[in-house]
């Protein structure tokens, strides 16, 4: 009987995604760990492998096709029992997956009974215990239970324990997921193209992603923007030092690593600036994972440097030149742009002075870079010279921080840009 | 010299004894002081002897009722001594049975009053003497009593207490029934199903005020047919003893007071903690109007001091005494056991018909900002009930909308007492709407209500 290869879902998010690539032909033998195809998801392009072995009996969707809803077949791989013949004996039952009893649902009863293919990554025999009301409130409130902490007879979670502490466990895209996930990307009535010659591009997932979340982010988040200039000569100076102590070990510091370590610091310093917002509960974090804008051709990417600020500098130097590369390639896995608890974008090298950015749900802020750039300037003694400064801008969910409080978080930051020493120790 | 023990348990209710016997299961030396009988009131003058009482005067009606059921039974009488007799015989048995139980867990019984004299000593006075005793830990487990009409002190001759009403020696003829809780109406029940004219005053709107409404109105339209007399809104203001009855004074609800004679009256309007002459005063052990203050593991203000169940305040429940017990104990021996919480008791009230409930009303789920389903299926719509020819009640739950949590459950009928257990365990569990649904349940049986009611709250319910 033919194992259904279905659509997987890749992401937290993923609805539907692009069949990019087939790396196997119909025919071929495929074992569990193979590659058997691309798939373009909203954020990234992802490896599919195969769970079982057989060999693919026929190919159902075709390389290109977008919009593949996740659990379509996309394949067909037959079993070992029929292309193997009698010579083989039976594989051990371990190599198939347990065959999920479909449930007397609404589904439309399918001759073969499916077998799931393993799209996550998650290690084996990791059940989560959760009483059914704990799974409900969860789903309810986009929680990820995998992270809660349950205080139940041997550790089952239950409902108390989503009330008491979502903090931690409530994942910024889990919950980011739940509301708005529902609702599609804003697609106004088709509009009227005027008649300029012109070329039409078909969006992209990862375009219509940026899309929605851009535009409920503006529509749902009360934005506020509270600029300072900073004055960056004696980061400078220290990044020149260090650099040159560092070369040998093959890092190179970039400014913008040091503003990532400087801006996490800052948001440990203030922490009710370092919070999340939900319908009934603020979150406080107690770590800084910072989410760095980076342009790919197709668009902005924002992988995550976590735990910023207890990272050392060459240490968020060497991840973020490793993401960013990768972010290029679109090899990012979904947990690596997943999370971050507040965000940066420089625009510096394109020497825009000082702009607003828009924050990334459900992230309490996100601070916006422009470039240092030689200003006159009124020195400490009163006199006027010229120093190397930066305009920078913190966007905040005014729904969750207070003006003052956002205010402190751009004086801390600054602080620490003007000495920077403070923040390595 | 003091003997010396880990845990003293200072009563031996439900409460005390069951912690007594967790505690040395925990392997702590313990010691019970009991003033009267081991088991408390509970099971002396309580639960268990009104169960027999009430288990009586079933039989009766069923046996003044045997021709519904095809039965012939004529002379029909019953002897109000040997009734008595069987339900202290019951009474005894069970005391027997935890004097054994502390036996076996090697619990040194203390008889005699005890108070705290210091921090970890207690005296307990005896016959001709006091015996000293000495322990880290000591747990106030003293229960509660009756509270009594302020102008009309009961006198167990014509004015009685529970205590009085589960020992009588004359039946009376006209009874009036003051307070309409479980203690109440199940007294109500037992004297009006004997033959008693019965009548039950109220001061709130409605009986039974901590059930849902919709079951104390149904509660209140049974009553009534079955013969007793219900006045809701009103407040005895006087009783007159006199030698063959007492003249009672009730103002009603329009404000007109009333008097009339009554053979006996039972006092049935609360409970006073048991908190005098045990010490706590000297030690500084803090209270709330009378009930000591405790955390969720029974601490109280006072270091080595505990307390639990009645003592400590509401729901006055056997097994919510017992419970608080063991969560106190196995803290107090290093233990990590969850706090003590009142979200999940069940309460019973043994009339006929029972009643049975946990959780939350519907009203009180309305008051909490609940958005509500609310499901309700009747009795007559039961094979098993109308087999059983108890045709006549509800079973009422109340979910969540949102989230198909079991807020509360309510039921009112034959039995169902000991239906309330599987909503309970429900709870504890914290299913949703589906899981019971999902529930295969038993055919022909009482308990198919409890699945019918779960899918009516969801427009579902098959035979209704």
């Amino acid at each position: 009987m033919p194992i259904e290869i279905k659509m997987p879902a890749l992401s937290p998010t993923m609805e539907e995604g692009t069949l990019a690539k087939w790396l196997v032909k119909e025919g071929d033998v495929v074992k569990a760990g193979d590659i058997m195809a691309e798939i373009e998801t909203d954020k990234a392009t992802m490896e599919f492998e195969a769970v079982d072995e057989g060999t693919i009996g026929k190919i159902m969707v075709a390389e290109g096709s977008d919009g593949v809803k996740v659990g379509t077949v996309i394949a067909l791989l037959n079993g070992d029992d029929e292309e193997a013949g009698d010579s083989t004996p039976a594989p051990a039952p371990a190599a198939t997956p347990a065959k999920e009893e479909a449930k007397p649902a609404p589904a439309p009863a399918q001759a073969p009974k499916p077998a799931e293919p393993k799209a996550a990554p998650r290690a084996a025999g990791d059940r989560i215990k959760a009483s059914p009301l704990a799974r409900r409130l969860a789903a309810d409130k986009g929680i990820d239970l995998s992270g809660v902490t349950g205080s139940g007879p041997n550790g089952r979670i239950v409902k108390a324990d989503l009330d008491k502490a979502p903090a931690k466990a409530a994942a910024p895209t889990a919950a980011a997921a739940s509301a708005p996930a529902a609702t599609p990307a804003p697609t106004p009535t088709p509009a009227q193209v005027p008649d300029i010659p012109h070329d039409a591009t078909k969006l992209t997932n990862m375009r219509k992603t940026i899309a929605r979340r851009l535009t409920e982010s503006k529509q749902q988040v009360p934005h506020i923007y509270l600029t300072v200039d900073v004055q960056l000569d004696k980061l400078l100076k220290l990044r020149g030092e260090l650099n040159a102590g560092l070369e040998s070990r093959g890092v190179k510091l970039s400014v913008n690593d040091l503003l990532i370590k400087a801006l996490a610091v800052s948001l440990i310093q203030v922490p009710k600036c370092n919070v999340m917002f939900t319908p009934d509960q603020l979150i406080s974090f107690q770590r800084a994972d910072i989410s760095v804008a980076v342009s790919t051709p197709d668009g902005l990417i924002t992988p995550v440097i976590t735990e910023a600020d207890s990272a050392s500098l060459s240490s968020i130097s060497t991840r973020m030149k490793d993401l960013a590369a990768r972010a290029r390639d679109k090899k990012l896995k979904p947990e690596e742009f997943a999370g971050g608890t507040a965000s940066i974008s420089n625009m510096g090298m394109f020497g825009i002075k000082q702009f607003e950015a828009v924050i990334n749900p459900p992230q309490g802020m996100i601070l916006a870079v422009g470039a240092g750039e030689k200003r006159p300037w009124v020195m400490g003694d009163g006199t006027l010279g010229v120093a190397s400064i930066m305009s920078a801008t913190g966007s905040f969910d005014h729904r969750a921080i207070d003006g003052a409080d956002g205010a402190q978080l751009m004086q801390a930051f600054r602080d620490l840009v003007e000495n920077p020493l403070a923040m390595l120790a | 010299m003091a003997d010396t023990y880990d845990l003293i348990v200072l009563g031996s209710g439900p409460g005390g004894y069951v912690a007594a016997i967790r505690g040395a299961q925990l392997g702590l030396k313990v010691a019970i002081v009991e003033r009267e009988r081991l088991g408390g009131i509970c099971l002396n003058w309580g639960c268990i002897p009104t169960k027999a009482l009430l288990r009586t005067s079933e039989i009766y009606h069923y046996m003044t009722h045997a021709a519904d059921y095809g039965l012939k039974a004529e002379n029909i009488g019953f002897d109000l001594g040997k009734i008595v007799e069987r339900s202290r015989k019951v009474s005894g048995q069970l005391n027997a049975g935890v004097k054994g139980l502390m036996k076996k867990n090697k619990i040194t019984v203390v008889e005699g009053f005890g108070t705290i004299t210091a921090k970890g000593k207690m005296s307990v006075k005896q016959g001709n003497g006091t015996v000293e005793l000495e322990a880290k830990h000591i747990l106030v487990a003293t229960g509660a009593r009756a509270r009594d009409l302020p102008f009309a002190k009961a006198d167990g001759k014509r004015i009685w207490t529970y205590r009085h009403a589960m020992v009588p020696e004359v039946m009376p003829t006209k009874l009036l029934v003051i307070g309409s809780g479980a203690i109440g109406v199940e007294f109500a029940s037992f004297y009006n199903d004997m033959g008693a004219d019965v009548t039950i005053v109220e001061m709130l709107p409605r009986i039974l005020p901590v059930e849902d409404e919709e079951v104390s109105a149904f509660m209140e339209k049974r009553l009534t047919k079955d013969g007793i007399k219900i006045v809701t809104g009103a407040g005895v203001e006087k009783i007159d003893t006199g030698a063959d009855g007492v003249k009672a004074t009730i103002k009603g609800k329009d404000g007109a007071s009333t008097t009339e004679d009554y053979s006996h009256v039972i006092v049935a309007i609360g409970i006073v903690p048991n908190t005098e002459e045990i010490g706590l005063e000297k030690l500084g052990v803090a209270t709330d109007r009378g009930h000591i203050k405790v955390d969720g593991f029974g601490r109280t203000n006072v270091e080595g001091i505990y307390a639990i169940g009645d003592v400590t305040g509401a729901p006055w429940l056997a097994h919510k005494a017992s419970h608080e017990g063991i969560v106190c104990v196995e803290k107090l021996a290093g233990g990590n056991p969850h706090a003590f919480e009142t979200w999940n008791i069940p309460g019973c009230t043994y009339s006929r018909p029972q009643v049975a409930s946990v959780g939350l009303t519907e009203a009180k789920a309305k008051e909490a900002g609940r958005d509500i389903k609310v499901g309700k299926f009747p009795f007559i719509g039961n094979g098993k009930a109308i087999a059983l020819g108890e045709a006549d009640g509800f079973i009422k739950t109340v979910f969540d909308a949102k989230t198909g949590e079991l807020l509360g459950a309510h039921m009112v009928g034959a039995e169902v007492t000991e239906l309330i257990q599987g909503y309970v365990v429900a709870r504890q569990l914290e299913t949703t709407e589906h899981e019971l649904m999902e529930t295969v349940f038993a055919h022909p049986t009482l308990s198919e209500m409890m699945h019918e009611s779960v899918l009516g709250a969801y427009g579902r319910a098959i035979h209704f």
